[in-house]
């Protein structure tokens, strides 16, 4: 009722608003909106910031980068979508797992979140350093536990990261440990939020614990794991830090993904309209998994 | 199996509900919970044991135990070679000034977006929502050409201002969670006691969004602390360098000397797990609210 009576316009109000949105519409289209465009505008150029050379090409950047091997773009395309497959199929399920096991409330249940959750405040950088050293080929922890099980010999420990069929599961483990206590912590408040009354009345009804967490839990969190399943796709569409880190696109081009291609177009090989280009259809390749998970849960009902 | 397993679980069930009583399922369950703490710990516990031993000790003599020897040297190298103190004041500089900024921004915005009555509201709204998934990506190459000309590289300013813009959604959107709970006859009533719209943002308001502030604050203050593309492309110059970029340099400086990059993966780790042992249900807080609310 009071909201009705004070909202009442004035013409100085029309002023205020423009006033109080001007910070953020200026940073927000001045470093957002524009530079998409911007980006667009960039990409149909054969573009040298440095030198200040910029020709029209139309999409040639485009159909270079969809078709040319040395660019590799669908290589890094296909490497950072098995990335995404992963996180949903292997990270979110382990998430969820510890979400309902904690969610249902556990001795230690604050304890075991609060250390899940704890990989999430450490820097990417710091835990790809860490994981270079865990991988270390002669003293790393990984191949020298390893060894102590008889799992592999002495003289002949693996490369993990220097191998191009194992780089790409090398690279995608830190992420897992990093990032499950993330997913599971939102998952975990899904799960603190359903009623303690549902639960009962199916438990009455003779529901057993599984048959709980699968009609009534996970109907009741499914927005919670879409959002997860969104961040997992698109944070593995753009995924750098790690990648960059650990081995940078190598052994071989093994582990490239989009960003580690724009990056190398950009600053070594000064092409801006090609790394503008690929920024372009990142952004539209996250746009465009955000609205299909979006269609896919909605189909669910 | 499956049946067995299945029995044993619903026993847990009502044990959990009934008694307190251990269950093989239970059994299970811990010993599960608990490999999962080891595998969460082991890597940090590591790092901390590496960052005090020799390469004698890490490559051979005592790969995983605590240090025979402590060497705190380690540490000091760590300090003086690379300017880990410089490093880390530069993060510390950006990542506050981030925070004011974003939290200006978004606090004002939201204002207009929840507390004037107009057709526009619920676009504009909408619109910066548009934020939460354009990726950083987006911006890359303008900025930078931006700060080429501009002669803007090796700056923090550099890093603050794109920080505050990819901040300002997920800033708007939680501080929209809190305001709209503010009840809208406090406005009123300041307003008929002659406040004007400033009046009631400034004195009403801000002073009542003291929780948004810290869930902004936390979600911003790690977003800038960890981010590595634009700082490691927009500033190269020593003195610029924030925590991520600088220790990447110094990895390169120490390839074969493990203690010293440990002394430094340490330093940049300590202090926010330190933190995070008396914050822990603040700072999950701040993630739950910036993507639960959505």
């Amino acid at each position: 009722m009071g909201k009705e009576i004070y909202m009442k316009k004035t013409a100085s109000d029309r002023l205020n608003i423009f006033l109080f949105l001007l910070p953020g519409l200026i940073l927000f289209i001045g470093i957002l909106i524009a530079p998409i465009f911007l980006s667009g505008y960039y990409s149909l150029f054969n573009y040298n910031a440095v030198s200040g050379e910029m020709s029209f090409i139309g999409f040639d950047n485009y159909k270079e980068m969809f078709s040319s091997n040395a660019i590799g773009f669908m290589k890094a395309l296909g490497n950072s979508l098995l990335l995404a497959a992963l996180s949903v199929f292997l990270q979110l399920p382990l998430s969820l797992g510890l979400a309902l096991v904690l969610g249902k409330g556990i001795k230690g249940e604050r304890i075991f979140l609060s250390v899940y959750f704890m990989p999430v405040l450490i820097s990417t950088v710091v835990i790809g350093q860490l994981f270079l050293k865990i991988y270390n080929p002669s003293y790393g922890i990984l191949n020298i536990v390893l060894e102590k099980l008889s799992i592999i010999s002495a003289d002949n420990h693996p490369i993990w990261l220097g191998n191009k069929n194992t780089a790409l599961i090398a690279c995608f483990i830190p992420t897992l440990w990093q990032y499950v206590g993330y997913h599971m912590l939102l998952m975990y408040a899904g799960v603190k939020s359903v009623p303690i009354e549902l639960r009962e009345a199916a438990m009455l009804d003779g529901a057993t614990s599984g048959q709980v967490n699968r009609y009534i839990v996970l109907p009741y969190i499914k927005s919670i794991i879409k959002i997860s399943v969104i961040f997992a796709i698109t944070g593995s569409l753009k995924s750098f830090d790690l990648i960059y880190v650990l081995t940078n696109g190598g052994p071989l081009h093994a582990t490239e993904v989009p960003s580690t291609i724009m990056i190398e177009m950009l600053f070594q090989r000064n092409r801006y309209g090609m790394g503008s280009a690929i920024a372009v259809m990142l952004i539209a390749l996250c746009f465009v998994f955000a609205l299909i998970v979006n269609k896919i849960f909605r189909e669910e009902d | 199996m499956a049946i067995g397993k299945k029995k044993s679980s619903s026993n847990e069930f009502e044990s959990k509900v009934y008694s307190k009583k251990m269950t093989p399922g239970k059994v299970v369950i811990y010993i599960l919970l608990l490999f999962w703490l080891f595998i969460n710990i082991f890597p940090i516990y590591w790092m901390f044991t590496f960052s005090l031993k020799s390469n004698e000790e890490i490559f051979g003599a005592n790969v995983a135990g605590l240090p025979n020897e402590w060497l705190w040297s380690n540490y000091s190298r760590a300090m003086n070679t690379g300017s880990m103190g410089v490093y880390f004041l530069n993060s510390v500089i950006v990542a506050v000034v981030t925070i004011l900024i974003t939290l200006i921004a978004a606090l004002m915005a939201t204002y207009a977006i929840t507390r004037f009555k107009w057709k526009g509201s619920k676009p504009m709204n909408s619109f910066f929502m548009l934020g939460l998934t354009i990726p950083i990506h987006a911006s890359i190459v303008p900025i930078y050409v931006i700060l080429i000309n501009l002669k803007l590289t090796n700056s923090l300013t550099a890093l603050i201002v794109p920080y505050s813009a990819f901040s300002l959604a997920m800033a708007i959107l939680i501080c929209t969670g809190f305001m709209i709970e503010i009840p809208y006859e406090l406005d009123e009533s300041a307003s008929i006691d002659g406040c004007n719209r400033w009046g009631i943002f400034f004195k009403i308001i801000c002073p009542l969004m003291k929780p948004a502030v810290s869930t902004v604050g936390i979600y911003t203050f790690l977003q800038c602390w960890n981010e590595l593309m634009f700082a490691n492309i927009f500033n190269s110059k020593e003195e610029y360098k924030t925590l991520p970029v600088g220790i990447q340099g110094l990895s390169g400086a120490y390839t074969t000397d493990w203690g010293p990059i440990g002394a430094a993966l340490a330093v940049a780790t300590f202090p926010m797990l330190f933190v995070y042992i008396f914050l822990s249900r603040r700072i999950q807080d701040s993630f739950i609210a910036g993507a639960v609310k959505g």
